[in-house]
Formats: C-alpha cells, sequence, structure tokens
C-alpha cells in the first residue's frame, strides 16, 4: 500500500479523538442496554442469546475490535459482507440490512 | 474551491446551492439515480433527464457553479428488463447535450442477474460511444460481492479501467478497485457510508491517487456540505493543502476532463 504521511503522533490521536469515541461506545453500550430492557419487557431473547442477525452481527464485531490485529474496520466490513460469488435470482427488494448472518463458528 | 462529483440536485434546495457556492464549491457532477419511489413508465425517465440536462445548469449557473451530469437507468430500477430497455432506447437522444459526461451512476443494487444484464447493456453503450462511466456500488452487507462483479463485467467488456470511476467504496472494496486500475469515489453520508474521520484514514493508508470525495447528497439525511467537512477533517490532522487540494479539486478535474463535455468556465 502507497499511503501518505501519517501527521498526528499517537497522542494527539487520543486528545483529538477521544471524547468523540468515548461516546460511540456509549451509544452502543446504551443500545445493547435498550434491546434488553425491551427483551425483558416483552419476552424476548436478549441481546446475548439473540436471534437477531442484526445485533449478532454487532457483538461479532466488538470481539474483532479486541482481537489486537490491524485494520479493524476492513475486517468488520467483510465479518458483516455477502461473501457468496453468483448474482441472486431476483431482487424481491431494494433495501439492504448492513449484515448477513454469521457463520455459526462466528456466533 | 472544490468540486463535488456527486450530488444528486434535483433533490435539494436551491439554498443549498447558495451555501455550497460560499463554501467554495466551483462544479458539480450529477448521476441519473432512483427518486425514492419507481417511476411507472420510461416517458418518467425522458422528463428527468430534461431535469438533469436542462433545469439544473441553469439553476447552478445563478451561482456560479458549473453543473454537469451522467445519464442512466439505475440499478434500483434495473430488476424490471423491459421498462430498462425502453429508458436505455431513450439515453442516446439526450448523449449530445453539452452537459453531459457520460453513463452512471449505474452498477449493481441486490446483486441479481436482470440488474447485471441491464448492467451489461450501459456498459456496452458506454463503450460504443466512447463515454466515461461512474458506477454505484451496492449497499452494506451487499457492497463486497457487488463490487467484484462490477469490476469483472466492465474488464470483460474491454473498457479501458482509468475511465471508470467506482464510486461508494469503503475500506474493504477501496483495494480491490485501485488495484485493477479504476478510479474510487468515497461518499461521506451519514449511518451508510464514510466519515470524514473514516475517508482521510483511508487516504493515509492508499494513498491520493485515482481516489476522490463527493457527498452523494440527496433526498435522504445527507449533507452538500460533505466534501469541505472532509476538507476540514483533513486540515485539523495537518495534512498539507496540496493534498487536501488534490483529492477535492485536482483528483476529479483529471479524471472528468477525459470527457470533452467537461469544462470549468
Ligand atoms: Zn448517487
Amino acid at each position: 500500500m502507497s499511503g501518505m504521511s501519517i501527521p498526528l503522533t499517537p497522542h494527539q490521536v487520543v486528545d483529538q479523538y477521544f471524547l468523540e469515541h468515548r461516546a460511540k461506545v456509549l451509544d452502543i453500550a446504551a443500545f445493547l442496554d435498550r434491546f434488553d430492557r425491551a427483551a425483558a419487557a416483552f419476552g424476548g431473547a436478549d441481546s446475548a442469546t439473540t436471534d437477531d442477525v442484526r445485533v449478532r452481527a454487532l457483538c461479532a464485531a466488538l470481539d474483532l475490535l479486541r482481537d489486537g490485529q490491524p485494520q479493524r474496520a476492513r475486517r468488520v466490513l467483510e465479518l458483516w459482507s455477502d461473501h457468496s460469488v453468483d448474482p441472486i435470482p431476483t431482487a424481491h427488494t431494494k433495501g439492504a440490512i448492513g449484515a448477513m448472518p454469521l457463520p455459526d463458528a462466528k456466533r | 474551491m472544490y468540486i463535488d462529483p456527486h450530488i444528486h440536485m434535483v433533490s435539494r434546495t436551491t439554498d443549498d446551492y447558495q451555501r455550497m457556492a460560499a463554501a467554495g464549491c466551483v462544479a458539480i457532477t450529477e448521476p441519473a439515480f432512483w427518486a425514492g419511489y419507481d417511476r411507472s413508465c420510461a416517458q418518467g425517465f425522458v422528463d428527468y433527464f430534461g431535469q438533469l440536462t436542462d433545469t439544473e445548469p441553469k439553476r447552478a449557473a445563478q451561482f456560479g457553479i458549473k453543473h454537469h451530469t451522467w445519464l442512466c437507468i439505475n440499478p434500483k430500477e434495473s430488476e424490471d428488463i423491459g421498462l430498462a430497455r425502453e429508458v436505455l432506447a431513450e439515453i442516446p437522444k439526450f448523449l449530445d447535450r453539452p452537459s453531459v459526461l457520460g453513463i452512471g451512476e449505474i452498477g449493481l443494487n441486490k446483486n441479481s442477474r436482470n440488474e447485471l444484464v441491464v448492467l451489461e447493456e450501459h456498459i456496452a453503450l458506454a463503450k460504443s460511444r466512447g463515454l466515461l462511466i461512474l458506477v454505484h456500488t451496492p449497499h452494506l452487507e451487499d457492497k463486497m460481492k457487488g463490487t467484484r462483479i462490477i469490476l469483472d463485467a466492465i474488464k470483460a467488456h474491454g473498457v479501458d479501467p482509468a475511465r471508470v470511476l467506482i464510486d461508494h467504496v469503503e475500506e474493504h472494496t477501496v483495494r480491490m478497485v485501485l488495484d485493477r486500475g479504476f478510479w474510487a469515489g468515497m461518499t461521506l453520508y451519514p449511518d451508510t457510508k464514510c466519515t470524514p474521520q473514516r475517508a482521510t484514514d483511508i487516504f493515509e493508508m492508499h494513498g491520493t491517487d485515482r481516489l476522490w470525495i463527493n457527498s452523494a447528497a440527496d433526498w435522504g439525511i445527507s449533507d452538500p456540505l460533505a466534501v469541505p467537512k472532509c476538507r476540514e477533517e483533513m486540515r485539523r490532522r495537518g495534512h498539507l493543502e496540496a493534498l487536501i487540494h488534490k483529492v477535492s479539486f485536482q483528483n476529479p478535474q483529471t479524471f472528468l476532463s477525459q470527457s470533452p463535455n467537461f469544462r470549468l468556465r
């Protein structure tokens, strides 16, 4: 890869971006809490046991963030991507939901 | 001074033009896209092509912004091959208009067989007329697969990748696009595409050659000032003004100038 120069030191990266990303982590925490409260109120599975593809995909991505390996953004996007290769027979919808069901090993 | 090479001004208000001009926008290009509803017949697209080639250039000119356009039937309305072929038959009637740069934004949406057939017929039209191509890649989980299929289809038609811009790239698709000789666009769009921060990260990782930024602002929650905001993000990190100018002005100028219809004045 032929990237360009990296102007910020590690300390400057933290100074510029820490509060922004601290807030985003809290948003994820609050989202999972919200899901679990709804599960308790309506008698569904919570975020640890749900079959919802999107919640499972989000939690799997959180595990990936902590694996100590580089290129996290690329790998999260790949985790959520359709890895099949052939065109589908027919488009029955226009939308995308944001994540594919995970293979069982990644659940 | 900057160019926003992908924005849907038919969905924006005139005061957006005013604010873009104030922020330094000198030129935009507007691909034909999905209006948020399916048009019932080819005549709906004919009217839209008239809006893109006649109404919008005049509206932009009031603010000193040069407006160019791309024509096609977009992939979200390409599942109906019969309708798509009727629209494809109308496109040549507009190709001689002075602000038309090429065919776009074509591509795939759900990666279906019919979408691919319609994509290939657009590629053939662009190739036969020597036109530039602007490609929409699918959203979210469909993007990686769709990008691969699109790159293969364009290569199979023998189109020079230096005359094709693959838009909406993210971290998992940018490398395959650049490695195969295409140009790549990063779209600064809330929630579903890149933020100014991630776009700047991608420049830092993959360089600034054959790569541009755009807002793709449209009828959804989106930001017609996303390009100047990304310029600010790069500045905030301490990147050189020459690099900021390269990605937000020179790169689009270089790619778009391959069309004889692209003019800044
Ligand atoms: Zn678009």
